[in-house]
């Protein structure tokens, strides 16, 4: 696999080095709970949004070929650059019919199993694979239990870390929990500056902590499920800075500025063997986690 | 003259609140069939009751004496305990939250993990406690979970986990989801090797450890009766606003949807894993022929120290 023209890698640099100047501009404090309405604000762009001013060519794929086509996925075949990827990323609807067609964003199982059954494609045409992820979490109903959506986020876990090309993730909203990270193993994990990435919704852990959802801003800074911290954390390699006010402002201005990272990142994947690639992409998941030991207790 | 006389005096009567039989640490109310159980005999039973086998919960210790050859086994990595990584504080900090879990069940983390024999075959063996934070999964049993399937590639060994646990560790953030990921990442490269994985699912088993290592199992049985799911029913309960079927996320429930391979009861545990073991334990595999085989992927030189 060759990327097959790099004439903005230059102009790529450049964007970056101006993004990370920008960053650490100074008036620089949203709320973590800002972030999360930020992160859910219904003008924001989507997977789809996104395609459409960063790939061409879209041909979307459907179905797991075992029970059903899940909306609130999207997979499908693109040229990136005029290299042909493949995408695959949680889908939310803007209008409440598009909303209710695409369940909110929350995958079933036959979403996730459409989603590792693309994937497998792409692996056995050496295509490499954009993971968008947008999603409040996985559905918690009846049906989605009894098709074993927890078998089918453990099945991608495993497989995905094995997928033999690279995997490019971009958390653009909101990453909510087992659902986000069903397509969220990657060699190289992106976020938008004011999406969210956490183990359960702000609302749901205040409910449970405090028996309060209202407390929800609260435990949206506890959680500290913002990009900047987790990228400290090293579960976020780069933080993608956004339009001024945040992404719903400009769609085109957001893909222009995720554009050249995503260039970026790609190359750099592609440098790697597959034996290298795998290995990275194993160490990267290894270290995450801090413990103590029960003598002193630090980072590892 | 009387046949009988009284020698002694009168008896003196008993208070009502004196009538009483001590009989705690004797006996225990079965939670199901409300029988009373003589403890010793509920022990010999693996903590089952003997009228409706209603399976007792078990704590990590008593599950691995129990799955292991004469109770014997050593444990691993026991110095690897929660930290506070985000200085998070709910109703109490959650660096008390550890030490209260820790004084109270006398364990160091919610899983154990340990190495023994198991009908003679090597066996890499964890255990969950729900009594420790709600088995609850954070960095640390990530870390344990993940050492013992390293352990196991390094020494050709099977993997055996009894899972009990609420989820991920709320407390540690999105660390605890990514947990889930690395010890599936880790099961990816066991599964390489050609090395047996088994998952024992214990009431209850929900939340992100479902979604992980305990779907993931070369072979998944569950005790009757146990919670098993991904949302819990609380939470299904509130989205649909109607009340569940009660089988509903049951073992029972999962064997006829074709999620599990089989629901064992804990007695019949032992001999049914042997026999698992005994068919994939097979000797002609070795790290050559798997590596000849398929050319591994992994090499796993990340692994701790």
């Amino acid at each position: 696999m060759r990327l097959q023209s790099r004439p903005r890698q230059r102009e790529a640099q450049r964007k970056l080095l101006m993004a990370e100047k920008n960053r650490l501009s100074p008036g620089h404090s949203t709320s973590a709970f800002e972030r999360v309405q930020l992160a859910r604000h219904p003008e924001r762009p989507h997977t789809l949004d996104f395609i459409e001013r960063l790939f061409e060519d879209f041909t979307e794929i459907h179905g797991d070929r075992r029970y059903a086509d899940d909306p609130a996925i999207v997979c499908g075949f693109a040229r990136f650059h005029a290299t042909p990827a493949l995408i695959v990323g949680h889908q939310k609807g803007r209008d409440t019919k598009q909303r209710q067609f695409r369940n909110f964003g929350m995958p079933k199982p036959e979403g996730y199993r459409k989603a590792i059954r693309a994937m497998k494609l792409a692996e056995k045409f050496e295509r490499p694979i954009f993971c968008f992820i947008d999603t409040p979490g996985a559905y918690p109903g009846i049906d989605a239990e009894e098709r074993g959506q927890a078998e089918a986020i453990a099945y991608n876990l495993r497989e995905m870390a094995k997928l033999v090309v690279p995997v490019i993730v971009t958390v653009i909203g909101e990453g909510g929990s087992g659902g986000a990270l069903a397509i969220g193993v990657g060699d190289q994990v992106l976020m938008l500056e004011n999406a969210i990435y956490s183990v359960i919704s702000p609302e749901g852990c205040a409910a449970i902590l405090w028996k309060d959802s209202s407390q929800a801003a609260r435990a949206a800074e506890e959680l500290r499920l913002t990009a900047p911290d987790l990228q400290q954390e090293g579960i976020v390699d780069q933080v993608i800075e956004e339009p001024k006010g945040g992404a719903q402002n400009s769609h085109d201005e957001a893909a222009r500025l995720l554009d050249p990272v995503l260039w970026e990142r790609l190359a750099e994947s592609l440098t790697n063997n597959v034996p290298d690639r795998l290995d990275r992409r194993y160490r990267k998941l290894r270290q995450l986690g801090k413990w103590g030991t029960s003598e002193a207790t630090g980072t590892p | 003259m009387p046949w009988f006389r009284k020698k002694k005096g009168k008896i003196e009567p008993v208070r009502d609140e004196e009538r009483v039989v001590r009989t705690e640490n004797v006996f225990v109310r079965c939670e199901e069939c409300g029988e009373h159980l003589y403890k010793k005999e509920l022990e010999e039973a693996l903590q089952v009751c003997v009228h409706c086998s209603y399976h007792f919960r078990l704590g990590a210790y008593d599950r691995l004496e129990k799955l292991f050859d004469d109770g014997y086994c050593e444990e691993l990595d026991a110095e690897v305990v929660s930290t506070d990584p985000l200085e998070f504080v709910d109703s109490k900090p959650y660096v008390n939250r550890i030490a209260q879990a820790q004084r109270a069940t006398g364990l160091p983390e919610a899983v154990i993990t340990a190495r023994g024999k198991v009908g003679g075959h090597r066996v890499f063996g964890g255990a969950m406690d729900m009594n420790f934070i709600g088995g609850s999964m954070g960095s640390a049993v990530g870390e344990k979970l993940t050492r013992l399937i390293e352990h196991a590639m390094k020494e050709r060994g099977a993997v055996i986990i009894f899972a009990a646990s609420g989820g991920a560790r709320m407390q540690e953030g999105t660390l605890s989801l990514m947990q889930m990921a690395k010890i599936s990442a880790a099961l990816a490269a066991l599964e390489e090797r050609h090395l047996p994985f088994i998952s024992v699912l214990t009431d209850p088993t929900t939340g992100g450890v479902t979604a992980s290592f305990a779907m993931l199992g070369d072979l998944i049985i569950a005790e009757p009766k146990a919670l098993v799911g991904f949302a819990g029913p609380r939470v299904i309960e509130q989205t649909i606003r109607q009340k569940l079927p009660k089988d509903f996320q049951r073992s029972e429930f999962l064997l006829s949807h074709g999620m599990i391979d089989e629901i064992v009861d804990r007695r019949e545990m032992r001999p049914y894993i042997i026999k698992a073991l005994d068919f994939m334990m097979n000797p002609a595999i070795t790290s050559e022929s798997t590596a000849q085989l398929s050319g591994l992927k992994f090499q796993v030189s990340g692994s701790h120290p």
